[in-house]
């Protein structure tokens, strides 16, 4: 009992954060939009005579929703170094509570920012022509709390190694930025070099964005042509990130329990 | 059985060594206070004895339970208020208190009137919802202080409790400190740098270089060493050269910087 308390006071701490945030609220939807913008304009013409099968528009968008769960997740879990930094992490630290519940409380915060905060990307699916259903939205919803969830705990791992914020520039550029562009968000994985498909399999956005995509474009896309720019059944999808989730929290478990 | 014993308790960093087998106890209700110069160990003790950090060797009881094997019921029996400030400054002095209270196991019957009752004693009652970023240092203090109560510890620990404060706040404080000895037969341990402050603690070690140099009530002290102050007595003990830090210069670089960014 007092173990779901533990947690749930962890969990609804993060959120209180998260809401004064005006900023973060702000800025979080400036790159998803941006990217769409640049990359879909940019590139939709040039790419419509290739052989993607569908419009370039509708298949980036679900990559650019599953990139914004990621991103978010991502930094609101690594907040735990600022924690550290600031000293609340202490506070934390000496209370009477199993280092588990630390964990999957701020893993269970970040989950649910950015899975809320991603949902409100849908509205943009009317102007990319992609109709979406409340069932699909209640798929997608399910599946953006297993990406976040499972982002949110890797993140959890680094933040316990990272002991400061100097390195966050290093981290972005050698492991955020890679893990977005070799995730399929920006251009099918099937028919890229096989190096490239290989270093694909370990990143967990990967099965992400292959996931999101199904659900989203499987009532308007040709099942042929969704075949091609698919990886794998959504059931394997759920079932690796499952897999990547439960490690991750494991090891941040275990790392939180490390002492000096 | 005292509330705090401490055996032959030793710390390294790598290969510097902060805490040099140190041995003492604390009586249930006594305000102990653990003075010595910068770098002396103080604040490394204080991370041990709160499970924070694990010892080198030795080994360190409170209120029956080892520190490094019954953590748990350890974080239980003690309150800390840390050198360095260790409160959420985004949620409101009320949100802060909360968050703490829950994780110590209160049930709100429990910690309502507990954070209202610690609120009033550091008169900070019409701060409640205010965010914490808008506290100047004595309310950052004060609110800490009243953290550390609320989850009525057997022992608190407070490190340097009244770093930066002026006159009228740390004149406060020490009331604030003196009934809860009184009420609750709470147990203090603190650091404190001003020495006039060591006169209300029923005893003192003093610490050097990671060994404890002397044990005793205040007024045996000054008889001891025939000095009229604690502060003379300290001195006598201690010397007046600066500490040259022994950890590496790197090291003391990063916690410049770490101290810097924090303002
Ligand atoms: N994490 C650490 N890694 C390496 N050295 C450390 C670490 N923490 C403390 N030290 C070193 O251990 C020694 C004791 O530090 P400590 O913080 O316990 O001193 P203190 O008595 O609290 O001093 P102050 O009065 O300045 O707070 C210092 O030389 C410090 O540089
Ligand atoms: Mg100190």
């Amino acid at each position: 009992m007092q173990f779901i308390r533990a947690i749930v006071t962890i969990w609804e701490r993060e959120v209180i954060r998260y809401g004064r945030d005006r900023a973060r609220l702000i800025s979080t939807f400036f790159q998803p939009i941006m990217f769409l913008v640049i990359f879909g304009s940019g590139l939709r013409n040039p790419l419509s005579a290739g052989g993607l099968g569908v419009d370039y528009l509708k298949f980036m968008y679900p990559g650019i929703i599953a990139m914004n769960v990621m991103g978010i997740a991502f930094f609101s879990s690594i907040s735990t170094v600022w924690d550290r930094e600031f000293g609340f992490l202490k506070e934390i630290l000496v209370a009477p509570v199993p280092r588990s519940t630390i964990v999957i409380g701020k893993a269970l915060g970040a989950t649910t920012i950015a899975s809320v905060q991603a949902l409100v990307l849908l509205i943009l699916a009317p102007f990319i022509k992609v109709s979406i259903d409340p069932l699909t939205v209640f798929h997608l919803f399910l599946f953006m709390l297993l990406l976040s969830f499972a982002i949110s705990a890797m993140s959890l791992v680094i933040a316990s190694i990272m002991k400061t914020m100097e390195s966050f520039g290093v981290l972005m550029q050698l492991f955020i930025f890679p893990m977005f562009f070799l995730s399929g968000a920006f251009f099918p994985l099937n028919t890229a070099p096989h190096w490239m498909q290989l270093i694909s399999r370990i990143n967990p956005l990967t099965y992400g964005v292959d996931s999101m995509r199904q659900i989203l474009l499987a009532r308007q896309t040709d099942p042929a042509a969704l075949a091609e720019i698919t990886l794998q059944p959504i059931y394997l999808n759920v079932f690796s990130l499952a897999i990547f989730a439960t490690i991750m929290i494991f090891i941040s478990i275990l790392a939180f329990r490390k002492k000096d | 059985m005292s509330i705090i014993e401490v055996k032959k308790l030793t710390k390294n960093f790598k290969d510097f060594r902060a805490v040099k087998g140190i041995t003492f106890s604390v009586e249930e209700g006594e305000i102990f206070g653990f003075l010595g110069p910068n770098g002396a160990g103080k604040s490394t003790t204080i991370n041990i004895l709160s499970t924070l950090i694990t010892a080198s060797g030795g080994s360190a009881k409170i209120n029956g339970f080892d520190v490094a094997m019954e953590t748990d019921e350890v974080r239980k029996s003690i309150g800390l208020v840390f050198q360095d400030p260790s409160l959420d400054d985004r949620l409101t002095a009320w949100e802060n208190l909360i968050f703490h209270a829950r994780l110590y196991g209160l049930s709100k019957k429990e910690y309502l009137p507990r954070v209202k009752a610690v609120l009033e004693l550091v008169d900070l009652t019409a701060k409640k919802d205010s965010l914490v970023k808008s506290f100047s240092g004595g309310m950052k203090r004060r609110l800490e202080i009243a953290r550390g109560l609320t989850h009525y510890p057997r022992v608190l620990f407070l490190d340097e409790p009244t770093l930066g404060l002026d006159p009228q706040t740390r004149f406060n404080i020490w009331n604030y400190i003196l009934k809860l000895r009184q009420e609750n037969k709470m147990t203090i341990f603190m650091t404190t740098h001003y020495m006039q402050e060591a006169e209300y603690c029923d005893r003192i070690a003093i610490i050097d270089k990671g060994k404890i140099i002397v044990i005793d009530s205040p007024a045996n002290l000054k008889k001891q060493f025939g000095k009229e102050t604690i502060e003379d007595v300290f001195l006598k003990l201690t010397g007046r050269k600066i500490r040259e830090e022994e950890a590496s210069t790197k090291e003391q670089f990063r916690n410049q910087l770490m101290a810097h960014r924090r303002r």
